[in-house]
C-alpha cells in the first residue's frame, strides 16, 4: 500500500519540485531588468494556472466526448459510418495546430474558449480514433462466445470490449496529451494565455531563460500528466 | 430433446443457402456429431440452435418449445457452448472465465466460487494453481479444458461444441476426448458436436449426422454408419479400413476382463519365481506392480540375462506409456505404434494396474469383426 503511494508520487513530486526549482532560480536570478518585470512568481503563476485550465477542461471534454462518439461508431449499426469517421480523422489529424487555431480565430475570434475549443477538437482525434480500433479489433471469436453465453449487448460492451480495448484507448488519450501539450503553449496567439505567453514574450525580447522557463514548465506539465496515466493503466491491465 | 425442422439458412450476399432443409432430431443425453467437408454448414446449424444465426425458415424445438420464440439470451443461458476458437475472455482470470454464466445468472458469489472450483477440478485442472493465472498462461490443452469448464458452469441441460479439441496434438486430443466421455457419462447432457475428423465422430457420437452441401446426408449410429453407409459420400467419408475405424468404437474395459493374462509380479518377489514363471508360460515378459498395486514397469526375459540382483525390483524397465482403461482400443494401437512395442500397460486414474492388452487382442477384435 504504501509501496503503491509511493510509486504514485514520487515522480510527480519530484516533476513538481523541477518545476519550483526552475521558478524560484529564474526569478531570483534574472539576467537583467527585463527579465525580472517578465518572470515574477505572479506572471509565472498565472501562466501556469491558465496552461493548466487549458488542458484539463479540453482533455477532460475530449476524453468524454471522443470515448462516448467512438463507442457509438463502433456498434454494428454504425460500423460503416464508424469507418468513414475514421479516415475523416485521420486527415484531420494531418491539419497543423496553428493553422486549426488561426481557422478558429478567423471563424470565432479570440480568447479562452475558443482556445479550449480548438484544443478540444483537435484532442479528440486520437481518442475517437483509438476508442473505435480498440473496440472493432476485439477478436469476434470472443464476442461470439460472449453472446453464446447469453450476455447482453450492454454487458458485452462493459465486461468484455472496454477493458480489452483499454490499453489502445490510453494510448489514444497519451497521444492526445502530446499533442495537446503543443498545441496550448500555441493558444496564446489568440489571447488566451497560457506557459505559451511566457515563450512569446521571451522570444520578441530575446531571452533565453523566459523562453526556457515557459517551454520547460509546459514540458513538466506534459510528464506528469502522461506519468499518472501510465499509472492508471498498470493498474487496471495486469493481462497481456 | 432437440428437433431441427425444415431449417434453411441463406446468408445475406449468398447464391446458395448454407443449410438446405435440415430435418434432425438429437434425443435427449445423447452425443450427436455433425460430421462433414468444410463449408458443409455443420458450424451454422450448430449456431441456429442457440440464436447465434437466425434460420432463414423451418423452425427448431427444444423441449418441446419454439426456440425461436424464446428470449434469445434466455435461451443461451441454458446452452453450454465452446467454439472452434475457444473464445476465453484474455483479461479475466481463468476463475472469472468460469463464473461468466453462473454472474450472468446472478448467483451468490458463495455458490459461485465453490461451482468454480469444482468445474475446474472436473476438467482436470488445479483451482488453486491455475484458478488465478490469465488464458495467456496456459497451454492449447488447458485452455481447451478451461472453455469446457466454462460452458458446463452452471450445469446447463444442452451443450453446443465445435470443434472443441481441435486445436491440440492428436495424445492430448484423445485424452481430453476420454476425459470429457467419463464426464458425460456422469452428467448425460444432449450435447451438439461438431467435427471434420471422422475418426472423432465414431469415438464420441451417440448417434453422426453427416453434412455434406448444406444438406443432411445421413443420421445414424456410429456403428450403422459404418456397416451401413448410406452412398459412395458416407463411405468415403469414413473411408476403406472400417474394421480398423471400429477401433474406435471399443473401449479397452469392454474386452480387458475376457483377456486371460499371467498376473503381474510384485517389486519384491524373487527372480527364481519369475524367471519360473516366464519358463512355464509362452510369454516373454511380465509386468511389475508395488504394494499397493501401483505400475512399476516389466521385466523382460533378456533383462534377467543381463542384470543380476534378488528382487524384480532390480530388473525394471520403466514404460514410457501406458493407457486408462476407458481409452479406445484405437488409443492403444497408438501407444503401441508410437513406443514401438507390441503391447501396452492398461492402468486405472491413480496409476493401479488393471491389465495389458497386446497388438494381438486388437487382431481379434478386428478379425472378429469381418
Ligand atoms: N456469417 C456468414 N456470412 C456469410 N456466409 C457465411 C457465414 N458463416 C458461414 N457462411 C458460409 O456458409 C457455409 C457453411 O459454413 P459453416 O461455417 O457452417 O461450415 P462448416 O461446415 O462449419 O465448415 P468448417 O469445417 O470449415 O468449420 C460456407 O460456405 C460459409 O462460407
Ligand atoms: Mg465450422
Amino acid at each position: 500500500m504504501a509501496k503503491t503511494l509511493f510509486r504514485w508520487l514520487f515522480v510527480p513530486l519530484l516533476l513538481i519540485a523541477a518545476g519550483i526549482v526552475i521558478s524560484v532560480y529564474t526569478v531570483n536570478n534574472p539576467t537583467d531588468s527585463l527579465v525580472a518585470r517578465a518572470l515574477t512568481y505572479d506572471s509565472i503563476l498565472k501562466s501556469l494556472r491558465e496552461h493548466l485550465w487549458l488542458m484539463l477542461v479540453s482533455m477532460i471534454g475530449a476524453i468524454v466526448v471522443g470515448v462516448l462518439v467512438g463507442i457509438m461508431l463502433s456498434r454494428p449499426k454504425l460500423y460503416y459510418l464508424g469507418r468513414g469517421v475514421e479516415n475523416v480523422v485521420n486527415v484531420g489529424q494531418t491539419i497543423p495546430s496553428l493553422a486549426i487555431l488561426a481557422l478558429f480565430f478567423t471563424i470565432i475570434g479570440l480568447g479562452f474558449r475558443v482556445a479550449v475549443f480548438a484544443l478540444f477538437l483537435y484532442s479528440i482525434l486520437p481518442i475517437l480514433r483509438n476508442t473505435f480500433a480498440g473496440i472493432i479489433n476485439v477478436p469476434d471469436s470472443i464476442i461470439e462466445s460472449a453472446r453464446g453465453m447469453g450476455m447482453s449487448p450492454f454487458r458485452i460492451l462493459t465486461l468484455i470490449e472496454l477493458p480489452l480495448a483499454f490499453p489502445i484507448i490510453v494510448a489514444g488519450i497519451r497521444t492526445a496529451i502530446v499533442i495537446n501539450v503543443g498545441a496550448a503553449t500555441l493558444a496564446t496567439f489568440i489571447a488566451a494565455g497560457g506557459l505559451g505567453e511566457l515563450i512569446v514574450i521571451g522570444l520578441s525580447l530575446r531571452r533565453d531563460m523566459i523562453v526556457l522557463t515557459g517551454a520547460s514548465l509546459a514540458a513538466l506539465t506534459a510528464i506528469i500528466l502522461d506519468y499518472l496515466i501510465g499509472q492508471v493503466e498498470a493498474k487496471v491491465v495486469k493481462w497481456v | 430433446m432437440i428437433k431441427i425442422e425444415n431449417v434453411t439458412k441463406k446468408f445475406p450476399g449468398m447464391e446458395i443457402p448454407a443449410v438446405k432443409d435440415l430435418n434432425l432430431e438429437i434425443k435427449e443425453g445423447d452425443i450427436c456429431v455433425l460430421v462433414g467437408p468444410s463449408g458443409c454448414g455443420k458450424t451454422t446449424t450448430m449456431k441456429m440452435i442457440n440464436r447465434i444465426h437466425e434460420p432463414t425458415s423451418g423452425s427448431i424445438y427444444i423441449d418441446g418449445q419454439d426456440a425461436l420464440k424464446m428470449n434469445p439470451i434466455k435461451l443461451r443461458l441454458d446452452i453450454g457452448y465452446v467454439i472452434q476458437e475457444i473464445g476465453l475472455f484474455p483479461h479475466m482470470t481463468i476463475e472469472e472465465n468460469v463464473a461468466t454464466v453462473p454472474n450472468e445468472k446472478k448467483w451468490p458469489k458463495e455458490k459461485t466460487k465453490k461451482k468454480v472450483a469444482e468445474m475446474l477440478t472436473l476438467v482436470g485442472l488445479d483451482p488453486e494453481l491455475h484458478g488465478k493465472r490469465y488464458p495467456s498462461e496456459l497451454s492449447g490443452g488447458q485452455r481447451q479444458r478451461v472453455g469446457v469448464a466454462r460452458a458446463m458452469a452452471t450445469d446447463p441441460p444442452i451443450m453446443l461444441m465445435d470443434e472443441p479439441f481441435g486445436a491440440v496434438d492428436p495424445i492430448t486430443r484423445a485424452k481430453l476426448q476420454n476425459e470429457f466421455l467419463r464426464i458425460q457419462e456422469r452428467v448425460g447432457k444432449t450435447i451438439v458436436f461438431v467435427t471434420h475428423d471422422i475418426d472423432e465422430a465414431i469415438k464420441m457420437g451417440d448417434t453422426i449426422a453427416v453434412m455434406r452441401d448444406g444438406e443432411l446426408v445421413q443420421h445414424a449410429s456410429p456403428n450403422d454408419l459404418l456397416s451401413a453407409p448410406a452412398d459412395e459420400f458416407v463411405s468415403s467419408l469414413v473411408g476403406r479400413n472400417r474394421s480398423i475405424k471400429r477401433l474406435h468404437l471399443i473401449r479397452i474395459r469392454e474386452i480387458l476382463s475376457d483377456l486371460d493374462r499371467p498376473k503381474p509380479a510384485k517389486v519384491d518377489t524373487s527372480v527364481d519365481d519369475i524367471r519360473k514363471q516366464l519358463d512355464e508360460s509362452d510369454i516373454r515378459s511380465v509386468m511389475v506392480v508395488d504394494r499397493d498395486n501401483k505400475l512399476k514397469g516389466i521385466i523382460g526375459i533378456n533383462d534377467l540375462k543381463k542384470k543380476t540382483g534378488e528382487q524384480a525390483a532390480d530388473y525394471i524397465q520403466e514404460l514410457d506409456q501406458s493407457v486408462t482403461s476407458d481409452a479406445t482400443l484405437n488409443d492403444a494401437l497408438s501407444v503401441m505404434l508410437e513406443c514401438g512395442e507390441g503391447y501396452v500397460a492398461v492402468v486405472n486414474e491413480d496409476d493401479q494396474y488393471q491389465g495389458t492388452i497386446t497388438l494381438g487382442d486388437l487382431l481379434n477384435v478386428v478379425k472378429e469383426d469381418e
